[in-house]
């Protein structure tokens, strides 16, 4: 039964992801904007080299041929070189892969102690104050932009997995408190309380295993959460990640570019529900 | 009502009010540029200074509140429901339908979305009324702001579908669709109320972000979003307190709703 | 003591001078510091030919040895690789005399060898380089004449206009060195790239320039440029000490910085840049007919013009660090600028009397045309430009007075650009010319009406206005002559008929703002690009 879903899932994944590129390069593409080149702009260039920058962005024209060719070569190693950069995109990816994933990493686990620090005490002390405090400081984080964030981080030296964490904590704090308190209002659980079980042995014996799944499908989104955060942070805070690469690509309309990182993001979205998805199917089976 | 919520929605109308009487407690407008006067801290005549070409900030505040406030829950609404649909039935339905709703929900998380906007921009006349151009900036935000709450929505309906008092409505002959919006929809509030808290200062923000494809609200009319850009601002040289107002407000409400939301789910000591 | 032991001990005395003198002057220039400011966009190529965008430039300034240079402070041509130089009179042929005893930074001898080689390159067809094509003033082969290791002649199929005045963008390259990009003549090298994070550029040891006291050239040890395009982010990382030098400062973080620090900031006066507003002229553009009318009629487009008022965009939108535009250029390109244009000026009533003329009419606060349509349309600029969308909002507000309606639309550059060039699908448009040329041959594509960057309607078969083809003639007039004083004349009137038509509406000259810290020693700012490094070679910065 599990080997059939793990199976089930990698065939899924690996549509998905081929899926994935296909209509990313498709938006890219039908975006306006796609045959623009900032170069055709410069009054030095005579008639002939506008038409030969035009003419190089029109290779990528039929969306069918280019994506055909690029599977080809993928699988082959070679990524594409990127139109912005000059540079080949393996090189572009493998360079900046690391600093991205360090900082989601290190982002992600800071904003899930907080989140779950703040989760669990506030339904363990069920006090409305607290509550209500918790609320607040989760709230004012949501309210604040991302850009500001970031700036502030620059301003305080602060690390930008940091400003990651405090941009992805409120949601997960958010889910988080509402699973739990939702969770105290089950029968079996007013029952524990009634019989006198002690508050600690109830959270964590009987409230949270309760929620398990909900807040793997939780842990599972807050990946791709952290991933769009890293985007506006690296971009301002001037770390030469993955993010970076995305939004300079996004402004260049740099195809070969656009269409790796979506896959690359696809893969990273995948694996995460996927596992998720894998472990809570694990616990509801343990607990039937 | 516990205090709390008296005092949500005590906040929450006297806001509203107060946007509402935008005409009288703002008679100069959003629009109107004192040029003599650009980037003033606050006095008599403009109680929150003014902008960067001379525009009153407690106008603004006010008339974007009516903007914000009205469209960002309500593409917040959209966005809930559709997670609901989607990820809920996907969850209760289980097997192949989840399978694939979540496949759909993934590929919606990973792809490039911004592509999307900008043609939605391109589609639209240049000669748009700026009313027009925030309300289809909310509506785009509220289609493809589902995902996320999606996934975990399926997860609590899947875990809802093994639970004893479905089996018992089941065994009872309940049909599918009673049991699906009578039963198991109540028990997804909770994520659905998160979803809807959050959505509604991450779309707020998401407009602003959005004028630099051209989408969101056009000048001269402003939102709460574009009063929070100047935030930027102030972090490399600027004292000016002022500027936070529509920070606290937004603060203000997104915890009203909250405080309005959470009802049953609040455990009290 | 003998006078022949005194006059040992005087010299003796006066080498151990010279030479305390001299070390400490080594220890000035090798102990020169590092010089640190940002890039806004990662440098799209390291090579000299192909450079296109502004990051790309900076480094090529700092790393490439050329044969004359422009200098950014006096704006006057001085000798560099070259020592003297020679244009034919037919405007075809330059004579270059070089510097002997020059190596490129790997130590490979430079000569005249070189220079044919990077004109080779540069003039190369399949190249499509905006340094190339400004060269290219007529069809036909270049030919480069090794005459010496020191002398060189290089002959164009036509007359070049301000030819020896191109070369200050034409860094030599080596013929012999296996690695182009990192053999070079200038006063810094490549140490290290970090894409997206840096760029590190160390002291060329074999640099042939050497200051008036005979100390080798340049001071600083070593410029580091971030790449950081965020201003709020360059302006915190200045005011805490981690960078030296903002080059190009926004005006209201020059006023932020001037409040704290006054001795920070500077103000060089006008650049050579402008911001323009045009109307879209082009006949197949898909917008209403009627619209296409007001735009084409010179009179809508005065009436325009003057309803604008420039000295509230200079003071409100610049803080009052910009001039109101009179022309295609800048009063501050002082041969070129013809400086018997009178300033624009405000007057909505003027403006309003001179569309009655033209049949408009306003209706309850509303302007109609003859026809009965409300003058409505938009004003398209890119995002991310504060300026000019504030410029944007404030021209709304001075055409609502004469009761036009405009929709300001910020949109990303890509799509702007696509519809400036290839849809035609605006209305009007903000956007601004950068110069770097003092020279008017450096707009060639802009006026010529058959050119792509004759922005209100590119690409004409043949010009449509008769105003086009005078304009057209007159540029064509001032290219192929060598006698400044007729490509003067022939200028001055290219600049009256754009005052008379109006086919761009010259909004403002922004000033050359800049930020230098008080560590970093030499600087003079200066309006031409680069504005605070261009003397990099004798800057010094000292340790906090």
């Amino acid at each position: 039964m599990l080997r059939s879903k793990i199976a089930g899932h990698a065939l899924a994944l690996v549509a998905t992801i081929v899926l994935g590129g296909l209509l990313s390069a498709t938006l890219v593409r039908l975006a306006p904007g796609f045959d623009a080149d900032e170069r055709q702009l410069d009054p030095h260039l005579n008639a002939e080299s506008v038409q030969a920058f035009r003419a190089a962005r029109q290779q990528d024209h039929n969306i069918w041929r280019f994506y055909f060719h690029y599977m080809n070569r993928a699988a082959h190693g070679d990524l594409g070189t990127s139109l912005a950069l000059g540079q080949p995109v393996r090189t572009l990816l493998r360079d900046r892969a690391t600093l991205t994933l360090r900082l989601l990493t290190v982002g992600l686990a800071l904003a899930w102690v907080a989140a779950l620090s703040l989760a669990l005490t506030a339904a363990w002390l069920r006090i409305s104050t607290y509550d209500a405090l918790t609320t607040m400081v989760s709230g004012t984080f949501l309210c604040v932009p991302a850009a500001v964030l970031a700036l502030l981080s620059v301003l305080w030296n602060v690390p930008g997995s940091l400003v990651i964490a405090l941009i992805v904590f409120p949601h997960i704090y958010r889910y988080t408190r509402n699973l739990l308190a939702k969770s105290y209002s089950q029968p079996h659980i007013i029952t524990a309380r009634a019989k006198g079980l002690g508050e600690a042995r109830i959270l964590f014996w009987h409230v949270v295993p309760g929620v398990a799944p909900q807040l793997l499908a939780v842990a599972g989104v807050s990946v791709s959460m952290a991933v769009g955060a890293a985007i506006p942070v690296e971009a301002l805070c001037g770390l030469a990640g993955v993010g970076q690469l995305a939004w300079q690509a996004a402004l260049a309309r740099d195809l070969p570019l656009l269409v790796n990182i979506t896959i690359l993001v696809t893969v990273v979205t995948l694996l995460a529900n996927c596992g998720a998805d894998v472990i809570g199917h694990m616990v509801r089976g343990q607990e039937s | 009502m516990n205090l709390w919520r008296k005092l949500a929605c005590a906040l929450l109308a006297a806001i509203l009010c107060a946007s509402a009487a935008a005409n009288w407690l703002a008679p100069a407008g959003y629009a109107k540029q004192y040029r003599e006067a650009t980037d003033a801290p606050p006095s008599r005549t403009h109680w929150l200074g003014t902008d960067e070409i001379g525009r009153d900030r407690f106008a603004r505040v006010l008339y974007g509140t009516r903007i914000s406030l009205l469209l960002a829950p309500a593409a917040a609404l959209l966005s809930t429901l559709m997670a609901a649909l989607i990820g809920g039935l996907a969850g209760y339905l289980g097997g192949i339908w989840a399978r694939v709703a979540m496949a759909v929900t993934d590929l919606f998380l990973s792809l490039p979305w911004l592509f999307l906007l900008i043609t939605a921009r391109a589609l639209m006349p240049l000669n748009v009324s700026p009313l027009f151009s925030v309300t289809v900036t909310f509506l785009l935000l509220g289609l493809l702001g589902w995902t996320t709450a999606a996934r975990v929505l399926c997860a609590t309906a899947g875990s809802l579908r093994s639970a004893d008092f479905v089996r018992q409505a089941r065994a009872a002959g309940v049909s599918g669709q009673r049991l699906f919006w009578i039963h198991v929809m109540p028990n997804l509030k909770p994520v659905l109320y998160a979803q809807f808290w959050i959505s509604i200062p991450v779309f707020i923000l998401s407009e602003a972000n959005l004028g630099i494809l051209g989408l969101g609200v056009a000048e001269p009319l402003p939102s709460w979003g574009s009063l929070l850009k100047e935030l930027e601002g102030l972090v490399s040289g600027g004292d000016e307190p002022w500027k936070f107002v529509p920070l606290i407000l937004l603060v203000l409400v997104v915890m009203s709703f909250q405080f309005l939301l959470s009802g049953q789910e609040q455990v009290t000591a | 003591m003998s006078s022949t032991m005194r006059r040992t001990c005087r010299r003796a005395i006066a080498v151990g001078l010279l030479c305390l003198g001299s070390l400490s002057g080594r220890a000035v220039a090798q102990g020169g510091g590092e010089l640190r400011f940002c890039l806004r966009m990662e440098p799209k190529t390291f090579d000299p030919l192909r450079v296109e965008d502004e990051a790309s430039a900076a480094i090529r300034y700092l790393t490439g040895g050329v044969l004359v240079r422009v200098n950014r402070q006096t704006q006057e041509l001085e000798p560099e690789l070259a020592q003297s130089w020679k244009v034919s009179k037919d405007g075809r042929t330059i004579t270059f005399s070089l510097r002997s005893g020059i190596s490129f930074s790997d130590g490979r001898p430079f000569s005249a060898q070189d220079v044919a080689y990077t004109m080779q390159q540069l003039m190369d067809p399949a190249l499509h380089s905006a340094t190339g094509d400004a060269f290219r003033s007529g069809t036909g082969n270049v030919e480069t004449k090794v005459i010496s290791p020191t002398q060189i002649s290089i002959t164009f199929p036509a007359p070049v206009a301000g030819l020896d005045r191109l070369f200050d963008q034409v860094a030599i390259l080596s013929e012999r060195s296996p690695g182009k990009e990192k053999a070079v003549l200038g006063p810094f090298m490549l140490a290290d790239y970090k894409p997206g994070a840096s760029v590190l550029l160390q002291r060329n040891p074999n640099y042939w320039k050497s200051d008036e006291q005979g100390r080798k050239l340049p001071y600083l040890a070593a410029i580091r440029l971030d790449i950081q395009a965020n201003r709020d982010v360059e302006m915190l990382r200045f005011k805490r000490g981690e960078l030296d030098v903002i080059n190009s400062l926004d005006s209201e973080y020059f006023d932020k910085l001037e409040m704290t620090s006054p001795q920070l900031v500077h103000d060089a006066g006008p650049s050579l840049d402008s911001e323009q507003l045009w109307f879209n002229e082009v006949a197949k553009a898909p917008i209403p007919a009627y619209k296409k009318n007001w735009f084409r009629s010179a009179n809508f487009r005065r009436a325009i013009s003057e309803a604008i008022n420039r000295e509230d965009l200079s003071r409100v939108v610049y803080h009052g660090h910009a001039q109101p535009a009179v022309g295609p250029f800048s009063p501050t390109n002082q041969f070129w600028f013809n400086n018997k244009l009178k300033p624009q000026t405000y007057s909505p009533d003027a403006a309003l009397k001179a569309l009655k003329n033209d049949g408009f009419r306003l209706e309850n606060g509303a302007l109609k045309d003859k026809d009965g349509n409300e003058v409505v349309f938009s004003i398209i600029t890119n995002a991310g430009s504060n300026t000019r969308e504030r410029m944007a909002v404030l021209i709304q507000e001075d055409l609502q007075k004469i009761g036009i309606h405009v929709n300001v639309v910020t949109l990303d550059f890509p799509s702007l650009i696509e519809r400036m060039t290839q849809t035609f699908d605006y209305e009007a448009i903000i956007l601004g010319l950068t110069n770097v040329d003092l020279d008017p041959n450096g707009e060639m594509n802009v006026w010529l009406s058959s050119s792509e960057n004759h922005q209100w309607n590119p690409q004409q078969k043949v010009p449509e206005t008769a105003w086009e083809a005078e304009i057209d003639r007159l540029m064509r007039a001032q290219a192929s002559s060598t006698d400044l004083k007729q490509r003067k004349e022939a200028f001055d009137r290219v600049q009256e008929i754009v005052i008379e038509e109006e086919p761009f509406i010259f909004l403002i000259n922004k000033n050359a703002l800049s930020a230098v810290s008080t560590t970093v020693h030499g600087a003079a700012p200066v309006i031409l690009s680069p504005q605070t490094f261009w003397n990099a070679e004798r800057l010094t910065v000292s340790a906090k």
